[in-house]
């Protein structure tokens, strides 16, 4: 039976006196028919990818409409300068986030976390955590399990193709991930692990795909910063004991329900919302 | 679950379908020529051909056709490394009717001489579907070892193929048939849940009323 909820994991683990990042291990060993040591590697190796990628950033580079492209580097000078107003640690997840998302979209190697189009927000607040407070890569690993459960129950209840529910089930859903990932590696819970995604997700429900010329591009990149920081904020609520009133899986379920409802316009057809401005149109126009 | 299923896979982007699926046709494409490529065609269908070039999915086919996997860096050059090799590529646009929106149709000239059409879609996440070899329905996902017979529409061909994969111990997983008109053209598409010798498939070639044997293999 595939993972379908984040109460039954918890439940699970509880019985099992394990935890939640458990309980995904052995769903992947058991439906690989791999070692836990083989799974973890296979993780481990997705990390190091992400650091890669983080690493390769140059900012020169441009997508070939040449809308995106080099404010990854902007955007580190200024947190370096010391004066941006979020501070060192969400500045470096900001940065992180645009970096990573303007190499997806100017063709570079990144890892689909759950998407491409939203590659940037997981791998931003877990190196910038590792780059902070040095967890050490088991840890990091059992963050991934963590996020990888969340994605999967996501994916089972709602979705996550911005095609089938727009943004929401793409920038949502990896902001969901990063934030129940981010509140494990804080010493969270289970049940905290849970909170902090649903708080994450609600706080992005309702949100459209509306790429200008159908690119994943604008506005993409901007939101993959949006998605990421927005995770650091739900793991603080959940670890400062905050609970979302709507329990985690109804979260998820109002997710799909809205995805379903919403127009096609927004679901990554490029017809709709920032698509079918007057200067969406127009830029539209002149890359045909 | 598969954990890599939602964290993964590793690719060079932007988009899965636009991108890494186009990639992974032109890699299947190749693979069921057999040989390198010397010439191609690329049609563009539906959404590859409207926003196709934003998204890399021109480079992203040839790189396929080259023989370089989703996540290979070299993507974005494929067009470069393809003059280099001397292969020669052209791109237009497909007159398909009711096709999925990420189809192209490729059109090939092997380096042997091998010629083959191939209309493959990317229906999304990466994956992909073969939907036509040589202008007939050939539907599979290149997932399995697949086994693509082009016979004579006549009595008996099925048993002849699948008592050769019994013999050989391959276990079927899939099986589809498929013919143009009665007595006409047939194709029979067969996953299977290992690699078929190479000798079986040499024999398969040699039974009367065979017209052509593809395969699709995972090594």
């Amino acid at each position: 039976m595939d993972i379908q909820s984040l109460q039954e994991i918890c439940e699970q683990a509880g019985q099992e006196n394990s935890s939640f990042w458990e309980i995904i291990q052995q769903s992947d060993c058991r439906e690989n028919g791999t070692s836990c040591e083989e799974s973890a590697a296979a993780l481990l190796e997705m990390y190091h990818s992400m650091k890669d990628a983080d690493a390769q950033y140059v900012g020169a580079g441009r997508s070939a409409s040449g809308m995106v492209g080099g404010d990854g580097q902007k955007l580190r000078a200024y947190v370096e300068s010391g004066k941006n107003l979020a501070g060192p640690f969400v500045g470096k997840v900001m940065e992180k986030a645009v970096r990573m998302a303007e190499s997806n979209a100017c063709m570079g190697r990144i890892v689909a976390a759950p998407t491409a189009g939203s590659c940037g927000v997981l791998p931003a607040v877990l190196i910038a955590y590792d780059e902070t407070y040095a967890p050490g890569e088991e840890k990091l690993v059992e963050s991934l399990y963590v996020a990888a459960g969340i994605g999967q129950v996501i994916s089972a209840r709602a979705s996550v193709s911005g095609a089938s529910g727009g943004c929401q089930a793409e920038i949502g859903s990896a902001s969901a991930m990063a934030a129940g990932a981010l509140a494990y590696l804080c010493g969270g819970d289970d049940k905290t692990v849970c909170q902090a995604a649903a708080i994450a997700l609600k706080a992005l429900l309702g949100l459209t795909c509306d790429p200008v010329a159908g690119l994943v591009e604008v506005p993409c990149v901007k939101r993959n910063a949006v998605g990421a920081v927005n995770a650091v904020e739900a793991a603080d609520m959940a670890m400062a004991g905050i609970t979302s009133v709507i329990p985690p899986d109804e979260v998820i379920d109002a997710m799909g329900e809205t995805g379903q409802d919403m127009n096609a316009k927004y679901r990554e057809t490029g017809e709709g919302g920032l698509a079918a401005t007057p200067t969406g149109r127009a830029i539209t126009r002149t890359l045909k | 679950m598969h954990v890599l299923d939602i964290i993964g896979p590793v690719m060079v982007g932007p988009s899965s379908s636009h991108t890494a699926g186009a990639a992974r046709i032109g890699y299947a494409a190749r693979k069921l020529l057999g040989e390198d490529v010397a010439e191609v065609e690329v049609l563009l269908y539906g959404s590859f051909l409207a926003t196709g070039r934003g998204h890399g999915t021109d480079r992203a086919i040839v790189a396929g056709l080259l023989g370089l996997r989703p996540d290979d860096g070299r993507i974005p050059h494929s067009l470069e490394l393809a003059a280099e090799k001397n292969m020669k590529v052209t791109f237009g646009e497909a007159q398909l009717k009711n096709a999925h929106p990420n189809s192209v149709l490729l059109k090939m000239l092997g380096v042997n001489g091998a010629q083959l059409e191939v209309l493959a879609a990317s229906v999304g996440g990466g994956v992909i579907e073969i939907r036509e070899i040589d202008g007939l329905a050939t539907v599979f996902s290149g997932e399995y070892p697949t086994l693509i017979v082009q016979n004579e529409d006549q009595a008996g061909h099925v048993a002849v193929v699948t008592s050769m994969l019994s013999s050989q111990n391959v276990n079927i997983a899939d099986m589809r048939l498929y013919r143009d008109s009665r007595g006409g053209r047939a194709v029979m598409v067969i996953e299977c849940d290992s690699e078929v010798p190479a000798y079986g498939l040499e024999w398969i070639k040699r039974q009367p009323g065979v017209l052509k044997v593809i395969y699709y293999s995972l090594l």
